[in-house]
């Protein structure tokens, strides 16, 4: 079974976050990269079901040259081999544009299965999983918490508002995963395989090398623009209860949250 | 004559999704503002009947696509459907809810229209005829004003609970256009539904939120959340640390890496409030904390900041909150 995950590179969620002094990006300067979570859990996913099945891991990427650190992280995790899609074109591309050089590097790679978190923690776009699995006219399966396969169909298991639906999918499918770090468990690299991972292959492609160009991936190719950005309002310090006791600070809590905010 | 504004709605056992009013009351006063009228998809096994009733929410005229084999939400069936929509009344924005499905519908929706979707947006303003739509990114840390380039077709996801639900005015009825659905032949289907009949409230779209973290000690303890909730009619959430120490179901963790929450009021019990939990609740409309450390940085975003022992407070509290229950009922 040939396992393909779509992985974007992301600041580590303890980042704090600067707006450049324009608004119209956001400070890059001093964050560290990490591999976005929901990504890392799929390339759990993907190990797993290469244990299971035999065949390869390939992990797909795309972004500037700091992104092999991430891919090699993959690798030491036990992934084959890396791909990284490093084309200035793509750099302010929207989500369809992303979706569609990753689409273009995963068709060289005759995968059954292509997996990718449902979301990145930066940019929330929550699009390219959905969007490659069009391109490609694949069926998908979105918000997995579970994923197991025969080797012919994909079944997976999401949680919806007030429920949870058990899905399947002949292969080849895209799955793009929830859940939490609780709930995939990604394996830590170990010695050995961060030794592996430096040898293993990485291959850096253009857009060209994939049958593409700028004006399908490219800022003027967007059809949507993030034009600038803007801190949430600040929260009005708020106050600390006073009472002599707990019986005493809970009656003022309950009287303040009916009076004053009036939410209870 | 103007395009049109169309509204995806969302039916679920027998009901249309109270986030499809959400959005088709925002979809209303953007119509409004463009000059355009408002028309909606709606989509689902037996939705005929109640398709009508969205002229209430200022609907002029509702696209229905009502088959069994559209009774749960697949992708692969219900985006070509919902495409072939779109491409019929050729709108000159799609607006629908980022619910989880809807999050999904909204983005292989984009791609197979070459259209540009907005994902959870908070916001949309229409300003000299062009929209712009404002989102929370890095899970609220920052939010982004996103525009579209000309001659795009925008798609709208509304973040669930933000956008104001317009009163419904009884009586109005939409036009309602039945279209033979051609559905295609799907690699992809429902096995099972498991629907939560405990009453429990969802996360994402509950006014009231009560979460424990670490400070909760161990998940015996969060019958005290639970009992609490049940008298406010809250949902039960919880912190990283408390779902990462297997106290709680993943589905409860809210944060970065969980889920983003808005609700009216957010208790916070024993949660010293890391900068990816505060991300993930921040654009709460209060919130309230309950912690022994006066020193924890959940009191900087706090309205109400109670330094206890949670363990002695949050009895007493719930006491409180039956006792004013009661005068009020």
């Amino acid at each position: 079974m040939n396992v393909v995950v779509l992985l974007k590179q992301t600041p580590d969620t303890e980042s704090v976050i600067r707006i450049a002094g324009d608004g119209q990006s956001i400070l890059t300067n001093d964050l560290k990269w990490i591999i976005n979570p929901y990504d890392e859990f799929a390339v759990e996913a993907a190990l797993r079901l290469k244990e299971k099945h035999g065949g390869t891991v390939t992990i797909v990427s795309w972004g500037p040259q700091r992104v092999v650190e991430s891919i090699r992280t993959a690798l030491a995790m036990g992934a084959d081999t890396g791909v990284l899609i490093d084309d200035p074109a793509l750099e302010g591309s929207d989500s369809l544009g992303v979706a569609k050089a990753l689409a273009a590097g995963v068709k060289e790679l005759n995968a059954d299965v292509v997996v990718c978190g449902s979301r990145a923690v930066d940019y929330d776009l929550a699009q390219r999983g959905p969007m490659v699995a069009e391109l490609l006219g694949w069926p998908h399966l979105a918000l997995a918490v579970s994923l197991e396969s025969d080797g012919t169909k994909v079944t997976a298991e999401r949680p919806i508002e007030g429920g949870k639906v058990t899905l399947e999918a002949d292969l080849p499918a895209l799955i793009t995963l929830g859940g939490s770090h609780a709930v995939w468990n990604p394996r830590y690299a170990s010695l050995p395989g961060i030794m592996k991972a430096k040898k293993k292959p990485l291959a850096v492609k253009k857009l060209a090398d994939l049958g593409l160009d700028d004006t399908q991936c490219s800022a003027q190719a967007a059809k949507i623009k993030m034009v600038s950005f803007e801190m949430p309002p600040q929260r009005a310090a708020g106050r600390i209860i006073e009472g002599e006791d707990g019986a005493a600070k809970a009656r003022e809590l309950v009287r303040a949250l009916h009076e004053e905010a009036k939410v209870i | 004559m103007s395009k049109c504004v169309c509204v995806v709605t969302e039916f679920r056992g027998g009901n249309f999704r109270r986030v499809s009013y959400e959005v088709a009351s925002e979809g209303k006063r953007i119509a409004d503002a463009l000059g355009a009228s408002l028309c909606a998809v709606a989509i689902g096994s037996g939705v005929s009947g109640s398709a009508a009733d969205l002229g209430r929410y200022g609907v002029k005229k509702v696209y229905v696509a009502d088959d069994p084999a559209l009774e749960s939400y697949v992708a692969e069936t219900y985006v070509p459907v919902v495409a072939d929509i779109v491409k019929q009344c050729d709108p000159a924005v799609v607006i629908l809810s980022a619910s989880v499905d809807g999050k999904d519908l909204g983005a292989r929706l984009a791609a197979r229209l070459d259209a540009a979707l907005a994902m959870d947006c908070t916001q949309v303003v229409c300003d000299g005829g062009r929209l712009k739509a404002r989102r929370p990114v890095f899970a609220g840390k920052c939010f982004a004003w996103c525009e579209w380039a000309e001659g795009a077709l925008p798609i709208i996801s509304c973040r669930p609970n933000v956008m104001d639900c317009m009163l419904p005015s009884e009586g109005d009825q939409a036009e309602v256009e039945k279209v033979e659905a051609v559905i295609p032949a799907a690699k992809s289907r429902v096995l099972g539904l498991d629907l939560d009949t405990s009453g429990k409230v969802e996360l994402t779209e509950a006014e009231i939120i009560i979460s424990g973290g670490r400070g909760m000690k161990g998940p015996e303890n969060y019958a005290m959340l639970e009992e609490l909730a049940q008298v406010l009619g809250a949902a039960v959430g919880a912190s990283r640390a408390a779902v990462d120490a297997g106290w709680r179901p993943h589905s409860d963790q809210v944060g970065q890496t969980g889920k983003v929450v808005n609700p009216n009021l957010y208790i916070a019990a024993g949660i010293s409030g890391a900068i990816q939990h505060l991300a993930g609740m921040g654009s709460s409309k209060f919130i309230a904390a309950v912690n022994k450390d006066s020193e924890a940085p959940i009191f900087t975003k706090a309205d109400y900041g109670v330094v206890e022992d949670l363990f002695n407070f949050l009895p007493l509290f719930t006491e409180e909150v039956r006792k004013l229950k009661a005068t009020c009922s």
